[in-house]
């Protein structure tokens, strides 16, 4: 077991010896053990390529959409292995946000936040549907800008209040974690400084996986960090340690800026 | 001058000469080609809003006698296109019921299968019934409806003829609105754990929807002006007829009748221009809607 | 999911229906021509008999493939010069202008008329034109079907071939035009050698077009069962001798009209397929 993995004190994820590969003997990720901590900011990190968005998808099996991908290995939410458990129930406690804003083009401010429940057919009293709606807009600090329109399309909204958006239509399914893969890549530094400001407040209440290409940011808002390099993980503790302290001289490369 | 730049001068106004008289002709070949289009239009213009009144929507087309009779006196012709119009309505909604949930299906086959083996197949299966002639597609009708199924001419026979014309392109526009939705919104149904087939069902389609409305409404424009498949196995009626088993009029069947009848040469016009206001129409509701979408 | 898998599997049925109608085609074109070329064998294909008087029937298809292939052909020749130069006009000289989205709306409106007004409209129209230059005594003939013919495929020849022309990288042309070239010499050095193929299939699939098309040519060829020796004479297609005397046919008539669909489907197939072939290689 790698020495630089720590381990964790309160952990709602493991993940162990996970390899997934997309095309028969190309892993993209390699043998990985680690734990997640609950009700924290977990960054993963690391150049292109090295398979910290392939392991994020392996968390709520989005893998299952491209049967040609191979996954071995475990990973257990609260000590109960995922793949026991049904893709929707799954999905329910684990909710993703995704790099670009993806509203429902369709279906309005209201009806967007309300989807998990919406399409999976479960009923609401409209009381409930109500302050379910209000209470996450609140959360994503959106409510006073749409509380007006929140029947319109969410296509007039900034990038940054669409994204916010996607993280209240999340939240609003009361998941336990939430995975965000590259969640303000495609936002300006304004936009993206309310997301992160919002994870951070998120993480009382939520689990926060989320994936970065931006180091700064894992530096910014994270509680753990990983660093992942060609499908293995190099190096896992806690944020503040590794980045005054890296333990592994591809880690110290990295954070130097020796390669991106 | 030297005698080198004269004749440098020559050639090169030589060059430009023919390349101003190449664009004068293409211009003028443009021209030609359309042409037609404006020269139908106003003969049908021209000669047919005689006829078009308020029976020409309500009454069945008239006999021979009548027109005859009419012609001769220097009447308007008594009768319309009722049949016809009933009759169009019928197989075209009986084609569409057919062809438009069997090609979506297809279409959404191909767009989850891409670049696999059997989706291509499928798909060169589907452009391949493009190209058959209509009339091809009568005999097929007739052999697989009007023979064994329904003992006789009818309109089921044409609607299925209709139908195998409609299908190709309805799966094609299916499949290339499907392409055009990011899949970060598939994802996105699929993360908050909703089954694949109810995003598909109620993300995807409904956010394609005007694609594939502009691809069925095109569809129906193609085929509602066919005959000869029609020929083959609806044979025409000279009453309204709602049932589908039984032989039935179309608009172009009607036009093809009163072509034959010389008696009824004032009708082909207006049956003609309706059914070309028709097709025009259909045809620019859904660029309204292609454009929409594209805002 | 089971949900899924349902799901799935009704979308494989359905495709698989497709693939079951296209083989349906072929087998029921098959077994109803089956008895007209048990009776005259392959001779069919070359036979110009067309005999129904009882007890002396004898078919044949060769003045129906004849009339279709001259018709055709000739209206490809007639629709090339034209349906390029329009390509050009939208693709090259004007494009992107307000006026080339005019000229390709028109040509789309052209393919939007049905055959039957193009058939009116050649009957009333360009006959009595054809009758009066003197070509032809009542202006029915190959020459009338063909030019009708042309105009209906033009659309299906410039909008394939438009796209081509448009997707010729502009360096390539700039290039030229740095060296002096003219636009004419562009359009000929340049375009052209780039988009051949392209504009090549796009014709072939015209083509494939014409040699299906019915009420139109029905109108106006003239409909004699002869293989035509003369532009301006008389003849027949085999999209419209099925038209026209499938109403009363049975028996041996039937099996031979059958059996004359199965060789239009085969020829239009096999040319269809050509042209996608060539576009499918270019991609």
């Amino acid at each position: 077991m790698n020495e630089n993995i720590d381990r964790v004190d309160n952990p709602i994820i493991k993940i162990e010896n996970l390899s997934i590969a997309y095309d028969k003997d190309k892993f993209a990720v390699k043998d990985i053990n680690v734990e997640i901590e609950k009700n924290a900011v977990t960054a993963i990190m690391g150049p292109s390529g090295c398979g910290k968005s392939t392991l994020l998808r392996a968390i709520n099996r989005m893998h299952e959409l491209y049967p040609q991908i191979v996954t071995k290995g475990d990973i257990l939410l609260k000590d109960e292995n995922i793949m026991d458990m049904s893709t929707i129930m799954l999905r329910r406690k684990i909710g993703m946000v995704f790099q670009r804003p993806n509203p429902f083009p369709t279906m309005s401010i209201y009806d967007n936040v309300i989807a998990g429940y919406k399409l999976n057919g479960i009923k609401l009293k409209k009381n409930d549907r109500d302050q379910i709606v209000e209470e996450s807009l609140i959360s994503v600090a959106l409510w006073d800008e749409v509380k007006d329109t929140l029947f319109k399309k969410g296509s007039f909204l900034s990038g940054g209040q669409q994204q916010r958006l996607c993280i209240a239509r999340t939240i609003a399914y009361k998941p336990d974690v939430i995975l965000l893969d590259e969640p303000t890549s495609a936002l300006d530094p304004i936009a993206t400084a309310r997301v992160e400001d919002l994870l951070v407040k998120l993480k009382k209440d939520y689990t926060i996986v989320l994936v970065t290409h931006n180091m700064s940011q894992a530096a910014r808002i994270s509680d753990k960090s990983m660093f992942m390099y060609m499908g293995n993980l190099i190096e896992y503790g806690n944020t503040m340690k590794m980045f005054t302290n890296p333990r592994n001289p591809k880690t110290e490369q990295y954070l130097t800026g020796k390669f991106g | 001058m030297s005698s080198a730049t004269i004749q440098y001068n020559t050639r090169s106004d030589y060059r430009k000469r023919k390349n101003r008289l190449f664009y004068w002709l293409v211009i003028a070949m443009s021209a030609i080609t359309v042409s037609p289009i404006l020269l139908i239009v106003y003969k049908l213009i021209i000669q047919g809003y005689k006829q078009i009144n308020w029976s020409f929507f309500t009454k069945v087309a008239p006999n021979t006698l009548e027109a005859m009779t009419a012609n001769a006196q220097g009447e308007v012709i008594p009768g319309g296109i009722l049949n016809g119009i009933t009759g169009t309505f019928l197989i075209v909604v009986m084609a569409a019921i057919i062809a438009i949930p069997v090609g979506i299906m297809i279409g959404l086959f191909l767009y989850e299968n891409q670049g696999k083996r059997f989706a291509s197949i499928v798909r060169d299966i589907s452009d391949i019934l493009q190209g058959v002639p209509s009339i091809v597609l009568g005999l097929i009708a007739y052999m697989w409806v009007v023979k064994p199924v329904t003992h006789g001419f009818s309109a089921l026979a044409g609607s299925v003829a209709l139908a195998i014309m409609m299908l190709p392109l309805i799966i094609r526009s299916t499949e290339e609105t499907m392409k055009m939705i990011p899949t970060s919104l598939k994802e996105a149904g699929l993360a908050l754990g909703v089954p694949y087939y109810k995003v598909i069902l109620r993300v995807l389609i409904p956010t394609g929807f005007s694609g594939l409305s502009t691809g069925i409404l095109l569809a129906i424009s193609r085929i509602i002006g066919e005959t000869a498949p029609l020929m083959l196995t609806t044979l025409g009626s000279s009453a309204v007829n709602w049932d589908l088993t039984k032989p039935t009029s179309a608009i172009p069947l009607l036009v093809w009748e009163f072509y034959n009848d010389p008696n009824m040469a004032n009708l082909i016009w207006s049956s003609s221009l309706f059914l070309m206001g028709f097709v025009l129409v259909l045809n620019i509701i859904s660029k309204r809607i292609a454009a929409k979408q594209n805002r | 999911m089971k949900s899924d898998k349902i799901f799935k599997y009704l979308l494989f049925s359905a495709s698989f229906l497709v693939i079951i109608v296209a083989a349906g085609m072929v087998f029921t074109l098959s077994s109803g021509a089956i008895p007209a070329f048990k009776e005259f064998g392959l001779k069919f294909i070359i036979s110009n008999q067309w005999n129904p008087t009882e007890g002396r029937e004898s078919y044949g298809a060769l003045p129906f493939i004849a009339g279709t292939v001259i018709t055709s052909v000739i209206a490809l020749l007639l629709c090339i010069p034209l349906a390029f130069s329009t390509s050009l006009f939208i693709a090259e000289y004007f494009y992107k202008k307000r006026v080339a989205m005019f000229l390709s709306t028109m040509v789309d409106l052209l393919a939007g008329i049905p055959s039957i007004v193009y058939g009116l409209w050649g009957f009333y129209v360009l006959r009595p034109f054809i009758v009066e230059l003197g070509l032809s005594p009542q202006g029915y003939g190959i020459f009338t079907a063909s030019l009708i013919l042309a105009i209906m495929i033009i659309p299906y020849a410039t909008s394939l071939s438009s796209e081509i022309i448009s997707m010729v990288p502009n360096d390539l042309k700039e290039a030229a035009y740095a060296m002096g070239a003219t636009r004419l010499e562009v359009i000929f050095n340049v375009i052209l050698p780039n988009a051949r193929s392209g504009i090549f299939a796009s014709f072939i699939l015209a083509f494939g077009r014409a040699l299906g098309e019915t009420m139109a040519v029905t109108m106006l060829i003239g409909n004699s069962n002869i293989v035509p020796t003369g532009l301006f004479q008389t003849g027949n297609t085999m999209a419209s001798v099925i038209a026209n005397q499938f109403g009363e046919a049975d028996g041996l008539k039937l099996s031979s009209l059958i059996a004359i669909g199965l060789i239009l489907f085969v020829i239009t197939g096999l040319i269809n397929a050509i042209g996608k072939l060539i576009i499918k290689k270019l991609a």
